[in-house]
């Protein structure tokens, strides 16, 4: 089996889509030429062409407005948002409008959009491009939000994400785009809405998503030399979610730990958190479900600092010790 | 249609759009209808003239203050009194509402309760146009107020450099709300923004049905050729309140008494008199006709069922 990077998964995922759908085109800021800030549409220009891979001026709110325009009257736009931090400027555009129109409309229209948004810290840029905002769009019904931690599911889910009707946010992790997994030759796609078992354990469940997912399989590593057997689930799509598969695995369990980047309050955690105990898991639960998140800071720059907002492998093994000790 | 034949569907809808919204007007003064509504009322020839001089198959994104528009496209109004009423025959099903109405595949792409809302939509429609091929064009409504809108800015940048097939139609009615145009722009005429995008900018009397039949039909020439967008100003007047609740504080009787003289229906109507087009008798039929066909669509509506509380969850998603 051959192994490539999260960037090139991604690409080779909106390549293939735009070989097999002429009404699939890429638009943003420096995807052209340029290859994307973070290059992972480097080479497309070439391939696809000026009208198919489309620089747009520094303007988030038209670039999800027009992607949302494009979609309903019959194009598959897949858009880029250079930094998850500026799709606040596009909020209008994707929240009041592309999310809305199906529903407002009587069920007549199809918004077929996605819009990819590079997201997290951990590359020294501080505040205002380290976010992981995804729980902002959990919360709007009539978006669909994806967040995939290797290079094989952001492949199979970005190719489903743009064959999807409705308009998909695309969490895409900046510290993965360099990292490399296997991902098979041969096509494939992953459904939206499945999550998948990460690994195999009995005696505690850790449900993550993007980066944080390999610091939890790095802590369930560690933690089987200490006989403690942990399962990982990646839910891959926040929504729609995959209940089931979480609740099978904590009644399994007895216990389950929420681990992601993105700042704890308000959180998606929150709502992982909610569907277990909302379901019979929780008449199996031995000790509280924890949540180990992000701190309630904006980014820092200083990298001491800034490594300290997010969990570590450290915190996430002390929450299942905590989770295992009751 | 020839002509003629489209200044007479032309006055035919400008009398449904007042119609209607006399009758929504009513409607909201006495509380019959829930929610609320913004009138278009005085600016019939802006909204209805400017569609017509489009080709059916063009596209249009709507603005809140849409009826005009909507009727000036082409529509059903028995489901357009029926989504106002709420009702499930309505456009929306009963789930959008006044501001909402939109008819995907006649090309209305939506009205939209966001100001500025509308302006990427049509951008990014204009650009599917564009990449197929089609020959079709966008005109995209919005008012003095929407041109505060920092999505003003990008869409029409955007348009302009992607030579999008886009007709910006500015609806300056002199009050983003309240506020007036003189306190929230520092220039006279909106129109004058075309230039720092670099494209054509015209002013046109929206009160004067013809003048904005005539000035869209060249601009939509100009944009279907492909070179690229056009922003049109037309300057009418709404005679009633931005919304239901307003109580028209912000300006004076005398301005309102002003602009009613300068009613487009009216004027519309001398204009196809003394032209021959129609007879008094023939226009005295076109305003009677509107105004039954404007209560067979109340009947219409008021016998329709609501929607089951069963559609709530439905289509939210494709």
């Amino acid at each position: 089996m051959r192994e490539i990077t999260y960037a090139e998964a991604i690409r080779e995922a909106m390549s293939e889509e735009m070989r097999r759908d002429e009404n699939v085109f890429l638009m943003g800021e420096d995807v052209g030429l340029y290859g994307g800030a973070f290059g992972v549409t480097v080479g497309m220009f070439e391939e696809f062409g000026e009208e198919r891979v489309r620089d747009t001026p520094i303007s988030e709110a038209v670039i999800a407005g027009a992607a949302a325009g494009a979609a309903v009257t019959g194009m598959r736009p897949v858009a880029e948002i250079m930094f998850m931090d500026f799709t606040t400027i596009a909020m209008d555009s994707l929240v009041n409008q592309a999310a809305k129109m199906r529903y407002m409309f009587g069920g007549k229209a199809k918004v077929p959009m996605v819009l990819r948004c590079p997201a997290g810290s951990g590359t020294g840029a501080a505040a205002q491009h380290s976010q992981s905002l995804e729980a902002w769009f959990c919360h709007v019904p009539g978006l669909k939000v994806v967040a995939p931690s290797t290079p094989a599911d952001a492949k199979g889910l970005l190719k489903s994400a743009i064959r999807d009707d409705n308009p998909v946010i695309f969490v895409e992790q900046k510290l993965l785009y360099r990292k490399k997994g296997i991902v098979p030759e041969e096509e494939f796609i992953i459904p939206l809405g499945k999550a998948d078992i990460k690994r195999k354990g009995t005696d505690v469940t850790i449900i993550t998503y993007g980066r944080m997912a390999e610091s939890v399989l790095s802590a369930a590593a560690d933690m089987e030399q200490e006989g403690i057997s942990i399962e990982v689930i990646d839910p891959r799509t926040l929504v729609p979610l995959d209940r089931e598969t979480i609740i099978e695995s904590v009644i399994k369990t007895g216990r389950a730990v929420v681990v992601h980047e993105a700042v704890k309050t308000g959180g998606y955690g929150g709502e992982i958190v909610s569907a277990i105990s909302e379901s019979e898991a929780f008449d199996y639960l031995d000790a509280p479900v924890l949540r180990i998140a992000g701190k309630d800071v904006p980014i820092p720059y200083n990298p001491e600092l800034e490594k300290a907002a997010v969990p570590s492998v450290a915190e996430i093994k002390e929450a299942v010790r905590k989770v295992m000790n009751r | 249609m020839d002509e003629k034949e489209k200044m007479v569907e032309m006055y035919k809808r400008m009398n449904e759009a007042r119609s209607f919204e006399e009758k929504v007007s009513f409607f909201f003064a006495r509380g019959m209808v829930h929610g609320t509504t913004h009138l278009s009322v005085g600016e019939e020839a802006s909204g209805v003239a400017s569609c017509m001089a489009l080709e059916a198959y063009d596209l249009i994104t709507s603005t809140h203050r849409g009826h005009s528009q909507v009727i000036g496209k082409g529509i059903d109004l028995n489901k357009m009194m029926a989504e106002l009423l709420g009702k499930a025959t309505g456009y929306c099903k009963g789930k959008g509402g006044s501001m909402h109405i939109a008819d995907i595949k006649a090309g209305n792409l939506g009205a939209n309760g966001v100001v500025g809302g509308g302006h990427g939509i049509a951008v990014g429609a204009a650009l599917t146009q564009k990449l197929k091929k089609t020959g079709k064009i966008v005109l995209c409504f919005f008012g003095d107020g929407a041109a505060n809108e920092g999505s003003f800015h990008e869409a029409v940048n955007l348009a302009s450099i992607w030579r999008l097939p886009v007709i910006f139609f500015c609806e300056n009615n002199f009050y983003g709300m309240s506020m007036p145009l003189s306190k929230h722009m520092n220039i006279k005429d909106i129109v004058k923004r075309a230039e720092a995008y670099g494209i054509p900018g015209y002013i046109v009397d929206g009160n004067d049905a013809v003048a904005v039949y005539r000035k869209v039909k060249e601009a939509a020439e100009y944009v279907r050729s492909g070179k690229g967008p056009v922003l049109i100003e037309s300057k009418t007047y709404r005679w009633l309140g931005h919304s239901k609740s307003d109580a028209n504080v912000y300006r004076t009787k005398e301005e309102i008494v002003e602009w009613k003289k300068k009613c487009p229906l009216k004027r519309f109507r001398a204009y196809l008199l003394k032209e021959e087009i129609l007879t008094e008798e023939e226009a005295d039929a076109i305003e009677r006709k509107a105004k039954e066909d404007i209560e067979k669509a109340v009947e219409y509506a008021n016998n329709s069922p609501e929607p089951p509380i069963g559609t709530l969850l439905e289509d939210v998603y494709a």
